[in-house]
């Protein structure tokens, strides 16, 4: 068995998770901040792509990305690079797709966090880069991890945007999800179920860890 | 040393307008919740931006709305004990109180206060597994570090239990007492206010009603807002009768006012000062209800032939209630002891 699509799938999954998780993170904090009308459209906008289909969010990334259009065509005649058709074209279409998960529940559990704290901080002297590294991120952490585990586990399920902006081509931009898809078209059944089980290890393993964090968060209580 | 306070601030329909000014003492904010005492506090500290006015700390302004000055909590050098002391849930008691430092890494100050405060073998404990008593004390320990030119206090003992409140009270007077600065004491019960505050200010609605020495307010309340604040019960509404006598209206007596008295709107008088037997404006009285408290029996009575319908009390200890004990009683409210209150 070719194991390079449950590589691709993993290093998509990891690199897209880790901006996620501080891209989410940092939205998440400062549309907290900002005046409700903003906070609104912003909340709107951030949480999108979780209630688009991935078709669409495929279609829209390449309307952007596509060597034709705007930033596409950029990329190319300044590096020579095409966004489109690569492995690490994936993440693009993974980063959006897994946003609103990481967003949506770092924003929860900022909301939860008493900001007495971070004001007691202040009268104490302490910068507000402190507070956030140091208060902020260590009391909300069950709540950020249980984001970045949600969206690491969509990350490696995400199939449509994916297929769309990646494609599929055997060694080079195939994942799992795509690598299934196309032994079953291909009625390569045997192959495509060993791949069905190591999908399915994978993110039964991963919900076990999420649900040991909750009973751990739980606990603490 | 001294602190200046005079700022204006809206928050949808409520509006704070204070203004006072306290030397090296403690200034008790004495009022109902929702009076804008904590708003007060807030603004000093600085985590509450004032919409006008000026806070000037020892001739030095922490905020000034014509100038321009706001400076951000941390360089106002402040220290705010929260309600529920805010103590960082993830931190040890020891990094705690190594966040109030001033100058990073001062090891020898740190374990200085932990020592004086008690709190050295509880170093490596995380601020759950305290009790309320504690957890003060780190607050306090971890505001001392970062040797504070104001301390402000906010509610400091309603989070702990009843018989813990009494000692972690005393250990608080003593540490305002030892740093010798000014205080801001926010708080709604009185006795408290009392033990541990030089002046009072009653406030209500965002506004200073009164502001003296604690005795000044608690032995002349000029409103009826500051009598019920500094604990009087029997507050009756009341008119002029002319020649220095007024009506008070809710019991239904004829009051004799002390000589050349401005002719109030309320008349108050506290459970204590209501004195058994006969004497001025003395009253026959009937005994409505009978409230049996510790160490004190508090007797509601009713002015017999009086229409007023509402009874006012007086309260006396065990030993003279079971001298008195029926179910009518004489009594008098002389008139020195007589709160003449405004609306």
């Amino acid at each position: 068995m070719d194991w390079f699509p449950l590589l691709n799938s993993l290093r998509i999954a990891l690199i897209s998770t880790v901006v996620v998780f501080f891209g989410g993170m940092f939205a998440a904090y400062y549309v907290a901040k900002t005046p409700r009308l903003v906070k609104g459209i912003l909340d709107v906008l951030f949480t999108l792509p979780l209630v688009l289909p991935p078709t669409v969010v495929g279609y829209l990334l390449l309307r952007v990305l596509g060597p034709r259009r705007v930033l596409g065509r950029l990329a190319l005649e300044l590096f020579g690079l095409k966004l489109t058709m690569t492995w690490w074209s994936a993440i693009f279409a993974t980063v959006v797709v897994i946003f609103p998960l990481m967003y949506r529940t770092a924003r929860g559990a900022f909301e939860s966090f008493d900001e007495r704290l971070a004001q007691a901080g202040q009268t104490l002297g302490l910068s507000n880069t402190y507070i956030f590294w140091r208060i902020r991120i260590p009391v909300c952490r069950q709540g950020l991890l249980a984001g970045t585990v949600l969206a690491f586990a969509r990350a490696l399920g995400e199939y449509g945007a994916t297929s769309m902006v990646a494609g599929y081509t055997p060694g080079r931009t195939a994942t799992v999800s795509t690598t299934v898809y196309q032994l079953w078209q291909t009625g390569n059944d045997q192959l495509a179920l060993q791949w069905v089980m190591v999908n399915l290890a994978i993110s039964a393993g991963v919900l076990v860890a999420m649900n040991l964090l909750e009973r751990k968060k739980e606990a603490k209580r | 040393m001294s602190l200046f306070v005079d700022i204006e601030k809206r928050l949808g329909d409520f509006h704070l307008k204070t203004r006072f000014e306290v030397g090296e003492e403690t200034l008790a904010l004495l009022g109902a919740s929702g009076s804008g005492k904590s708003l007060t506090l807030q603004c000093v500290a600085g985590i509450c931006k004032p919409d006008q006015g000026r806070i000037i700390l020892d001739g030095e302004p922490l905020f000034d709305s014509e100038r321009g000055i706001d400076l951000p909590p941390q360089r106002r050098q402040v220290g705010y004990l929260f309600q529920d002391y805010a103590l960082f849930p993830n931190m040890t008691v020891e990094k705690n109180i190594c966040c109030g430092l001033r100058e990073k890494g001062d090891r020898a100050l740190v374990e200085e206060t932990m020592a004086t405060m008690g709190l050295s073998a509880l170093c490596h404990r995380r601020p759950h597994r305290l009790s309320g008593g504690e957890r003060q004390r780190v607050a306090l320990a971890r505001i001392l570090v970062g040797r504070p030119r104001l301390l402000l206090l906010d509610e400091p003992f309603s989070a702990l239990d009843s018989h813990l409140r009494f000692q972690v009270e005393r250990e608080t007077r003593q540490v305002i007492h030892r740093l010798g600065k000014t205080a801001l004491l926010v708080s709604h019960d009185r006795d408290e206010v009392f033990r541990l505050a030089q002046k009072v200010a009653v406030v209500k609605g965002g506004r200073v009603l009164q502001m003296g020495t604690r005795h000044q307010v608690f032995e002349r309340p000029e409103t009826v807002t500051a009598a019920r604040l500094t604990g009087c019960k029997n507050i009756s509404r009341a008119v002029d009768l002319g020649g220095g006598e007024l009506h008070a209206l809710d019991w239904g007596l004829r009051l004799r006012l002390p000589a050349g008295a401005e002719i109030p709107d309320h008349v108050g008088i506290r459970l204590h000062d209501v004195v058994l037997g006969r004497g001025e404006n003395q009253a026959e009285c009937r005994v409505v209800e009978v409230v049996e408290d510790p160490f004190s029996v508090t007797a509601m009575l009713l002015p017999l032939g009086g229409e007023g319908g509402v009874p006012f009390g007086i309260t006396m200890d065990k030993e003279t209630w079971r001298g008195a004990e029926s179910d009518r009683l004489t009594v008098s409210l002389p008139a020195g002891s007589l709160l003449l209150l405004k609306e």
